[in-house]
């Protein structure tokens, strides 16, 4: 019980200084915008004979490039300005365990990033009227972005932890999660299965999270897709309660 | 209330704290002083818990800090050195955040605004306040809880002379009934309010005692200080290195009709001072300062620092030639 009380007071104090900073507002209004008009004006989405109506190929082709960016920005500040302030040192000898700490933070950031993608909710308002969507994958779709973004940002939490500069968190953040997406594009898994064999293909298949994504946002949400956010999340965490235990030892 | 035994950090090959032990009973203020980087920051730090020491136990109250942190946290306020904080929020939210975490009400949140005067700026942003309102704000987190033990680390730094006195009476009065301890630069701080000082220097214990104590460790303590005018300054003088016990006379000043110097002499204790004053009258000359010196804790402190800071530049020195 006092971990979910430390946890919600973690939570309450980072959540407040998101939106405190401004920066979520910048955040949600930069994603909606981005995703609605890539939608409307790079996407056939009102062409004649467009037959999408539960935004698989349209509008849930765009969240995942755009969470690339938004979740290091979102995160990039978690644990970079606690170091650069000293802040971590009045947080880390308050009655807490490091762990209440890290899980409220990220909860937190998600909470940012959730708002974001539930703010594009008009879109599916719109193909609601105009068509018959399958609800089903709309759902998934809603689902993918959201794990897809837990992950951006477990990513994010721990480079933070290795750096006081937010900045470079960004840039560091950002390139992982553009080559965990890269690996695993198909061009780069037939060129695996080709020069190389199966099972590398496989396992970049794996790893990176463009498969993952894309299966989910079908709306197949199978459990080794869950399994293999929730492990990459539980996995960076764990990483960032090292990162930051190692820096004071 | 603080037990410290044989703690040590080393930051790879360098190692920060050597060996330190002490102790801090309810009721007792120490006084943390040494030179920058002596390890005064890191040894407080590991009493926190936010350090990990490399080796040795501290207790708190019999909690180990290393194997039951949330506990032994929970007895602590700390003060960290450059009184960080959360710049995005304002006093009063920040405080009641300490507060909620620490599973206190808002009516204790009121009483520290009260003790540390943050009434004006309460509902001000921390990034617009002054240093030494920032620095309150800090205070005031470590005091909320009301807590058994207080780490106090430069809790005066960065202060105006008037606030310095409000914190080193708070300091003192709070110690009445708490373990605190509190590192600073200024000797006569702990002379005002610390019960018990610990020089701290290359990471050891150097020295370790009252204020008093220490300042008898002075080469000047317990010499006595002389002012006589009447006669010629070299009259005078071999007037007083005739007198018994008298080993040697350190001449301040001297005129045609004044003297003013110190005197040390093989025992310490009054009858030296019994011994000039009994010159005086017998001379008709005009005694206008007789003193027995306590010793002055910069002295100590000078003493104790500056020779290792010496060995160093040798040690330094030495190195380049070769």
């Amino acid at each position: 019980m006092n971990a979910l009380k430390n946890i919600s007071i973690v939570f309450k104090r980072e959540l407040k200084a998101q939106f405190n900073s401004m920066l979520a507002y910048v955040f949600i209004v930069i994603f909606v915008l981005l995703s609605m008009s890539l939608t409307f004006l790079l996407d056939d989405f009102f062409a004649p004979n467009a037959q999408d109506a539960s935004l698989e190929f349209s509008f849930f082709r765009w969240p995942m490039w755009l969470l690339m960016f938004l979740a290091p920005a979102v995160g990039m500040r978690l644990w970079a300005e606690e170091q650069r302030t000293g802040t971590i040192e009045l947080l880390l000898t308050m009655p807490i365990s490091v762990w209440h700490a890290i899980v409220g933070k990220f909860l937190a950031a998600l909470s940012v990033i959730t708002i974001a993608i539930l703010c594009t909710f008009p879109v599916v308002l719109t193909v609601a009227y105009l068509g018959d969507p399958d609800n089903g994958t709309i759902w998934g779709g809603y689902i993918a972005c959201i794990f897809y973004g837990a992950g951006a940002l477990a990513i994010t939490c721990a480079v933070s932890a290795l750096t006081r500069s937010s900045v470079a968190c960004l840039i560091i953040a950002l390139s992982i999660c553009f080559g965990q997406l890269l690996i695993a594009i198909p061009p780069v898994l037939e060129y695996a299965a080709d020069n190389w064999n199966g099972a590398v293909a496989d396992v970049l298949g794996s790893l990176g999270t463009w498969s993952h994504y894309t299966e989910m946002k079908r709306g197949v949400i199978s459990l080794a897709n869950v399994a293999f956010y929730l492990s990459m999340i539980g996995f960076c965490l764990f990483l960032t309660s090292v990162v930051i235990k190692s820096k004071r030892a | 209330m603080i037990s410290v035994k044989t703690l040590s950090k080393s930051f790879g090959p360098k190692l920060a704290v050597d060996s330190v032990s002490f102790e801090v009973k309810k009721g007792e203020v120490l006084g943390f002083l040494g030179p920058n980087g002596a390890g005064k920051s890191t040894t407080m730090r590991m009493v926190t818990g936010y350090l990990p020491p490399t080796s040795g136990e501290v207790e708190i109250d019999g909690i180990s800090v290393v194997e039951n942190p949330i506990q032994a946290k929970q007895k602590i306020g700390y003060l960290p050195e450059s009184a960080p904080l959360y710049s995005d929020m304002t006093v009063s939210s920040f405080l009641s955040f300490a507060a909620e975490i620490r599973g206190k009400k808002s009516t204790d949140v009121e009483s520290a605004i009260e003790t540390c005067f943050l009434e004006p700026v309460k509902n001000q942003s921390i990034d617009t306040l002054s240093k030494g309102y920032r620095h309150r704000t800090c205070l005031a987190q470590s005091i909320l809880h009301d807590p058994e033990i207080l780490i106090l680390d430069e809790p005066t730094d960065g202060l105006d002379p008037n606030q310095k006195q409000e914190v080193r009476n708070l300091i003192k009065r709070m110690g009445e009934d708490k373990a605190i301890i509190f590192s600073t630069h200024i000797l006569e701080e702990v002379e005002a309010a610390c019960t018990r000082a610990i020089i701290i220097d290359q990471g050891s214990v150097v020295a370790d005692g009252t204020p008093e104590q220490l300042k008898g460790k002075s080469k000047a303590a317990g010499l006595l200080s002389v002012s006589i005018t009447g006669m010629a300054g070299s009259g005078i003088l071999s007037e007083i290195r005739s007198l018994r016990d008298v080993t040697d006379v350190i001449e301040l000043s001297s005129t045609d009709s004044s003297f003013k110097g110190m005197v040390h002499s093989s025992k310490k204790n009054n009858s030296l001072s019994e011994d000039v004053f009994n010159l005086c009258k017998d001379k008709g000359l005009l005694l206008q300062e007789l003193k027995i010196e306590e010793g002055r804790l910069d002295d100590v402190f000078r003493e104790i620092t500056v020779a290792d800071t010496k060995i160093d530049k040798e040690t330094k020195a030495g190195k380049e030639e070769e």
